[in-house]
């Protein structure tokens, strides 16, 4: 498996060879019916969790109607606190902003605490061209960078390995970054933890420069919040003396009280426990305590494109929880990999496409990776209608129409590939507004039902690989109608 | 053009033809369930238990002699103590005081067996401590590189039940640390380990009028 996502096949192609993998299924299986049961119970725990999710439903939207004045009053309090705000359009501009931070303090190695949006912009790589070195530090994300793979689940990136897996990845990769795993190394995973606890212990005690996330920015404060399990991101907010949080536009919230309803939906959704172990709250710079230089790297990259779709931006509240994942049935069997973009799952099939634009054959593919069956909305801890975006998406994929790409309005041509399932709308239509042909031919057709393959030809068969195509009934449904109502029984 | 001119150009035509946000709802609760002071401390200890942390109860005169014995329970030779902490809650025979120092380097804290600090305030509901940096807490890295980590944290005053409640009472210009339970992981398998990166062990004492 590469690292990267560029010339992934689409989604079809790839989940077809996911699920072929019984220990990727069983792996995934067992993962998310544990979560999704345990995070049932945690929500059920609180009687207002409907209240709850309308209630941050209700701020991201009303933070993204006015995410210009509260971008800038977040800047200004960042700034008033010590930081440095930098505005990055796309992802070449965060990668350079980065670089040039880091190679400013003189170091060449950096810590990461778990940031999804610097895997969507490819920092590391864009590190090490410039012979820096990012070291994962998320136990998941480094079962994953160790294994020179790509993670598969918002949550926990490495779902898709089992013990055995991790401990051969530990015992064979560990050793060239850093310090070895120990021997003998069973699979444990208590013991498994431990040789990541002593792996990484030595990067984190001297580190002078950590690049993180952040799960909500505060406008009104200028507040960085990161919600995290381990410690790691403990280690890599406060140990370094230098600190670059690279956020994606969305990620804003007005006040610092907003944080109430999320303090207790996310946690709940996510690892379905009342509050992770850990979060931390920085503003700024503090004399004396934590990094003496904080850099905010704003990152917009598609997110103000996706702003421009009134239905499609409901996808920029999402907090990032996954609980849409562990409830997919599509995911559960294709994987996160199948996706190919860092963002898998239902979620990640509403805002890859967007933000990266439906040009690519795993981006137009990427909005029929669902079934429709709705499960992501209900557990949605923000209510993103993720169906509704999807059908939005594929309309937009068949028909095309007028997109936003780099904030200039473009009309988008339909889709390749599109052509059959076109002529089919296309030639219903027709029938439809033409009710003598529609008899017409309901009424040849069940006449020539013997003939009626089992299986389509053409642009039609990979439909019926799946599927058995429906019989022909001997007469349609207008005639039985004719036959049995029109005349006094 | 800048960027930041950019982005926020795109931003402003995306909007342009919006209506303005309908008003953001708060009717969810402020605190689930009525509690007395005594169940609130109640209900953290229980909470706190779950998620592994191990909890003690006593009054301020037993302190010193409980710390004292958690301190040797765990043989530990070196303790961190806060600039502000209460000196008489550690006796002076005991395990060496680190003082907290600005120019000590991680590699020194490292050394260093365990860490005894106060707290901001707790959240019943959620079974969180929370330290904001006071006098009694010291800097947020004490209490992360140590692998035992004690938490005062005094009954019923700063207990709080909820999130909401808790909230309003933090100052966020303080670097503030949510602690609910020790460091956990449960990346491989899904199955819980406590102590990856923080401390392994958290002992939290109730400290009140028994």
């Amino acid at each position: 498996m590469t690292g990267t996502y560029l010339g992934m096949p689409a989604f079809p192609e790839a989940a077809r060879e996911a699920v072929r993998d019984e220990v990727l299924r069983a792996n995934l299986r067992h993962a998310t019916h544990t979560i999704r049961d345990k995070r049932a119970r945690a929500v059920a725990e609180l009687a207002d969790w409907d209240r709850l999710r309308a209630a941050g439903k209700a701020v991201k939207d009303h933070t993204l109607r006015h995410l210009d004045r509260y971008l800038l009053q977040l800047e200004a309090a960042v700034t008033a606190a010590g930081g440095t705000v930098h505005w990055a359009a796309d992802a070449d501009e965060a990668n350079r902003i980065v670089t040039e931070l880091v190679l400013a303090t003189g170091e060449r190695e950096v810590v990461k605490v778990k940031s999804m949006a610097t895997q969507e912009i490819g920092l590391n790589e864009a590190l090490e061209a410039a012979g820096i070195a990012a070291y994962e530090t998320d136990l998941a994300e480094l079962i994953v960078q160790l294994g020179h793979d790509r993670p598969s689940h918002i949550l926990v990136p490495a779902i898709h390995r089992n013990r055995a897996e991790i401990r051969d990845i530990f015992r064979a990769e560990m050793g060239s970054w850093g310090r070895p795993a120990p021997e003998p190394l069973g699979d444990d995973p208590r013991e498994l933890a431990e040789a990541a606890r002593l792996h990484l212990r030595e990067k984190f005690l001297r580190a002078k420069v950590a690049v993180s996330g952040a799960n909500f920015m505060v406008a009104e404060t200028g507040t960085m919040v990161v919600l995290e399990s381990e410690g790691n991101g403990r280690m890599c907010l406060t140990l370094p003396e230098t600190l670059i949080s690279v956020v994606g536009i969305e990620k804003t919230v007005p006040t610092f009280r907003d944080l109430e309803i999320f303090l207790q939906t996310l946690p709940r959704s996510s690892t379905a426990e009342r509050m992770n172990p850990y979060t931390t709250m920085w503003t700024g710079t503090t004399a004396g305590d934590g990094p003496a230089a904080f850099h905010l790297v704003l990152l917009d990259n598609g997110r103000s494109d996706t702003l421009a779709d009134e239905t499609g931006r409901q996808a920029l509240r999402c907090i990032r929880c996954s609980a849409c994942l562990n409830v997919c049935p599509v995911y559960e069997r294709a994987g996160g990999h199948a996706y190919g973009s860092v963002y898998p799952g239902p979620i990640g099939a509403v805002l890859s496409p967007q933000l990266r634009g439906t040009g690519s054959a795993i981006d137009a593919s990427l909005p029929y990776a669902s079934t429709l069956c709705g499960a992501c909305y209900e557990v949605c801890p923000v209510a993103i209608d993720i169906p509704e975006v999807l059908v939005h998406l594929r309309e937009r994929v068949v028909q095309g129409g007028p997109v936003t790409r780099d904030g200039v309005r473009v009309t988008l041509r339909p889709a390749d590939g599109h052509t059959a399932e076109r002529a089919a709308m296309r030639a219903a239509r027709l029938l439809l507004d033409h009710p003598g042909a529609l008899r017409a031919g309901e009424r040849l057709l069940a006449r020539a039902r013997r003939l009626a393959p089992r299986r389509l030809p053409g642009a039609g068969r990979a439909w019926t690989d799946s599927r058995e195509l429906p019989t022909v009934p001997a007469e349609s449904f207008r005639d039985w109608w004719a036959r049995e109502r029109s005349t006094p029984r | 053009m800048s960027s930041k001119d950019r982005i926020l150009g795109r931003i402003r035509r995306a909007l342009r033809d919006d209506a303005p946000a309908a008003p953001i709802p708060r009717d969810y609760l402020p605190v689930h369930g009525a509690r007395t002071p005594a169940e609130r401390v109640d209900l953290l200890a229980a909470h706190l238990a779950e998620y592994r942390a191990v909890v003690h109860r006593t009054d301020e005169e037993a302190l010193p002699a409980l710390l004292t014995r958690l301190l040797a329970e765990r043989g530990a030779r070196s303790v961190l103590v806060p600039p502000g902490l209460p000196a008489h809650w550690l006796p002076a025979q005991g395990p060496a005081r680190v003082p907290d120092r600005a120019e000590d380097t991680p590699y020194r804290l490292d050394r260093v067996d365990s860490v005894v600090s106060g707290c901001a305030l707790a959240v019943a509901e959620t079974g969180t401590i929370v330290l904001d940096g006071g006098p009694d807490q010291g800097r947020r890295r004490i209490t992360l590189i140590p692998d035992h980590h004690i938490c005062v944290v005094r009954v019923p005053g700063q207990v709080v039940d909820s999130v909401p409640q808790a909230l309003p009472l933090l100052d966020p210009a303080r670097p503030l640390t949510w602690i609910s339970g020790p460091s956990a992981t449960s990346d491989i398998e899904l199955d819980r380990v406590e102590g990856v990166h923080g401390p392994r062990t958290l002992e939290v004492v109730l400290v009140g009028p028994q």
